[in-house]
């Protein structure tokens, strides 16, 4: 009856899968196995000594009261009721209350073989009454049997007992109840004493594994009936909030892309994408060797993050919070002001302070609470150095895949070590990149000058140029490129250039003026030929009209002088011819 | 609450030599419901009990299908099961009782029995 009315309640919210689930509440356990763990039916957790079990059967628990309304009971066999309250007081679980609140159902089964007499028959129908009774109390629907196996210890007759183990989680079954049974992990088998074989539904295995003196607990789901669930071993924390799965990849790539541009903080930098800067939401990995401005670029970067009013956190695995933001001052990038506006978050703590998953835990921790726009990591190349790099790649893809998930841009600062390497050690992480910019030390003459470029760019135009820069006292500036004789040069082989293209410019201007000043000479020379000609050639014009005018005025005389001498000699004959030419002259 | 004392009887320790009056050995059985077991072990205990203890006793039945609660305090897992309160330390029997041997060693009066007959 209980059976069906919940499956009936429970069935329309989740449709599609077969086996019912009750939700843990536990982080990432329930998205690994779809949902929780099947409802109404029996869950083994085993694993060896202090790998969680006790843990992750209260959670289950006090999760199940406080977030899913389902009140629990749990039946200890280790520990007291007193101990147990106490052990999970630190993760926050304040048992009692929920005990006084009539939702949860504390008892303890103690077992001690010293004080045990068999003589005949029996059965554990004692444990039945007792487990009817704390379920009847409280309304429970979960139940937890804190290691169970610890009854084969208190009563001789083993087939006795396995049988009553059976009727056990058969009569949990009967009632519907979600139940949990921790039992420590045999040599060679799931179990000490094969429980295993009883409960077919689910049974989760917990490890923990010490590597390089770090130690990981992992989770792995060995079998769940009816259920597509994740075969991997995930890696799991307990901290202060309990326990956290992680699962080692998000199912999908299916992260919404934003097409927004957000500022590099440096706006030459911008100018080489567009003008634009990154996208916002994608990953930015900034590699380099020692010394070659990564710190500083991130750092511009968290500063215009803040400047936009947008939330900024920065992780540093190599420098104190201090050291950073003094370094930045003396650049000119004023990061104190945003931590006092609460713009900024910066932590930092060494990268062999713990494995691999607690960072990632640790930091997961601070996105949620601090709810960033932009995530600064400086430098990933440490925690390479603490693990192995496949370990460093499944954390930066999970990293990344979550920051993504939540449109968090991401800028990654990696140390390069040697050039020859420089774009090869990051071979494991550049595929999950989208823009990566690559800052490298050029030597030349004498000197090291920073250069950067862009090594990839998903989805923009961007600038193939490789940029010399320098770290001045208002921030990085982007000079401009200086191209010449096929090569780019930098630093003082720049200006050693540049004066030589200055003086050798300057030597064309005089050489320019030189000429053009000779043939300023030439045309003034032409000219005064030309005017001396003319003078030359007015005199001769001169002479030669008085020249003229002379001869006419001697013609003059010669004719007047004719006939005035015709007049003088009377001359008769001429008188016919004279009156013509009289006539006409007088006329 | 409790069904107190369905059997209580003393029994004269006329015989009984260095028997303190306040020496009484307080049992405790708890049963679940009217199963053959139970009915075996309640009928056993009397039997061992009347034949085996010369010494002031008393029975209490617990019936858990009745009074779960009661389960807790002493720690009853198996049923039947015969608790031993007085005198310390505190003994637990668990089963039907139809061993006699072993319910007189769980029971710590075997001893006490030979003792007695062999004196």
């Amino acid at each position: 009856m209980r059976l069906s009315r919940i499956t009936n309640g429970r069935a329309r919210s989740v449709p599609l899968e077969g086996v019912e689930k009750a939700a843990t509440g536990i982080k990432g356990f329930d998205e690994i196995s779809g949902g929780g763990l099947p409802r109404g039916r029996t869950s083994i957790v085993c694993g060896g000594p202090g790998c969680g079990k006790t843990m992750l059967g209260l959670e289950f628990l006090v999760r199940g009261v406080e977030e899913y309304r389902e009140p629990g009971v749990l039946l200890a066999f280790e520990e007291t009721p007193e101990e147990m309250t106490k052990n999970v007081a630190s993760l926050g679980f304040d048992l009692n209350a929920l005990v006084q609140k009539k939702k949860l159902f504390l008892d303890y089964i103690r077992v001690e073989p010293a004080e045990i007499e068999e003589t005949g028959e029996y059965d554990l129908e004692g444990l039945f009454v007792r487990l009817q009774y704390a379920v009847d109390s409280v309304g429970a629907k979960r139940v937890v049997l804190d290691t169970i196996e610890s009854i084969f210890s208190g009563f001789s007759n083993e087939s006795l007992l396995r049988a009553e183990i059976r009727r056990l989680f058969r009569w949990l079954k009967d009632r519907g109840l979600t139940t949990v049974v921790t039992a420590e992990q045999g040599s060679g088998t799931l179990t000490r004493h094969g429980l295993e074989e009883y409960v077919s539904d689910c049974v989760i295995l917990l490890d923990h594994r010490i590597q390089d003196q770090i130690s990981t607990r992992r989770l792995r789901i060995v079998k769940y009936r009816g259920t597509r669930h994740g075969a991997d071993e995930y890696p799991f924390l307990i901290d202060e909030a309990g326990l956290s799965v992680l699962p080692l990849t998000s199912i999908a790539l299916n992260h919404k892309i934003s097409s927004q541009r957000i500022s590099t903080g440096i706006p030459d930098l911008d100018a080489m994408m567009q003008g634009k800067g990154y996208f916002r939401g994608s990953s930015v990995l900034l590699s380099g060797s020692a010394g070659s401005g990564k710190t500083t670029m991130a750092c511009h970067f968290a500063d215009a993050s803040c400047r936009r009013g947008e939330r900024c956190l920065y992780i540093g695995f190599e420098e104190s919070t201090d050291q950073v933001f003094r370094n930045a001052g003396s650049v000119g990038i004023d990061l104190h002001r945003w931590v006092k506006k609460e713009l900024l978050f910066h932590h930092a703590w060494r990268p062999t302070q713990y494995g691999m998953e607690m960072h990632l835990l640790r930091i997961h921790k601070l996105i949620e609470t601090i709810r960033p726009d932009a995530v600064v990591m400086d430098p990933i190349s440490n925690l390479i150095a603490s693990s192995n790099q496949r370990d460093v790649r499944s954390l930066l893809m999970r990293l990344i895949d979550f920051l993504k998930s939540r449109g968090i841009t991401a800028l990654l600062v990696a140390l390069t070590r040697g050039l020859d390497h420089i774009e090869t050690t990051e071979e494991h992480i550049s595929s999950l990149i989208d823009t990566w910019i690559l800052l490298r030390d050029i030597e030349q003459t004498g000197e090291r000058n920073r250069c950067l470029y862009i090594l990839k760019s998903r989805g923009m135009a961007h600038s193939n140029q490789l940029r010399e820069f320098v770290i001045t006292d208002k921030g990085i500036r982007l000079i401009h490129a200086y191209i010449g004789a096929g090569q780019v040069f930098t630093g003082s082989a720049r200006l050693t250039q540049e004066a030589k293209d200055n003086a050798a410019a300057l030597l064309r201007e005089q050489t320019i003026a030189q000429k053009q000043r000779e043939l300023g000479a030439k045309r003034r020379e032409l000219e005064s030929r030309i005017a001396a000609l003319r003078a030359e050639y007015e005199a001769q014009e001169k002479a030669m009209e008085v020249t003229i005018q002379q001869a006419q005025s001697v013609e003059q005389r010669l004719q007047l002088d004719a006939a005035e001498m015709a007049t003088s000699r009377h001359a008769e004959g001429k008188q016919s011819e004279g009156p013509h030419k009289t006539n006409g002259a007088e006329r | 609450m409790k069904s107190n004392g369905q059997k209580a009887r003393s029994k004269a320790q006329a015989k009984a030599g260095g028997g303190a009056d306040s020496d009484i050995i307080e049992l405790r059985l708890y049963v679940a419901g009217q199963t053959p077991k139970s009915l075996a072990a309640l009928a056993n205990l009397k039997r061992i009990c009347e034949e085996h203890l010369n010494q002031k006793y008393r029975i209490e039945v617990i019936d858990l299908v009745k009074h779960p609660q009661l389960a807790q305090g002493d720690q009853i897992l198996a049923i039947p099961t015969l608790v031993r309160r007085v005198p310390q330390p505190l003994r637990k029997i668990i089963g039907d009782l139809s061993n006699t041997e072993r319910a007189l060693v769980g029971l710590d009066i075997r001893q006490a029995h030979t003792s007695t007959a062999s004196a």
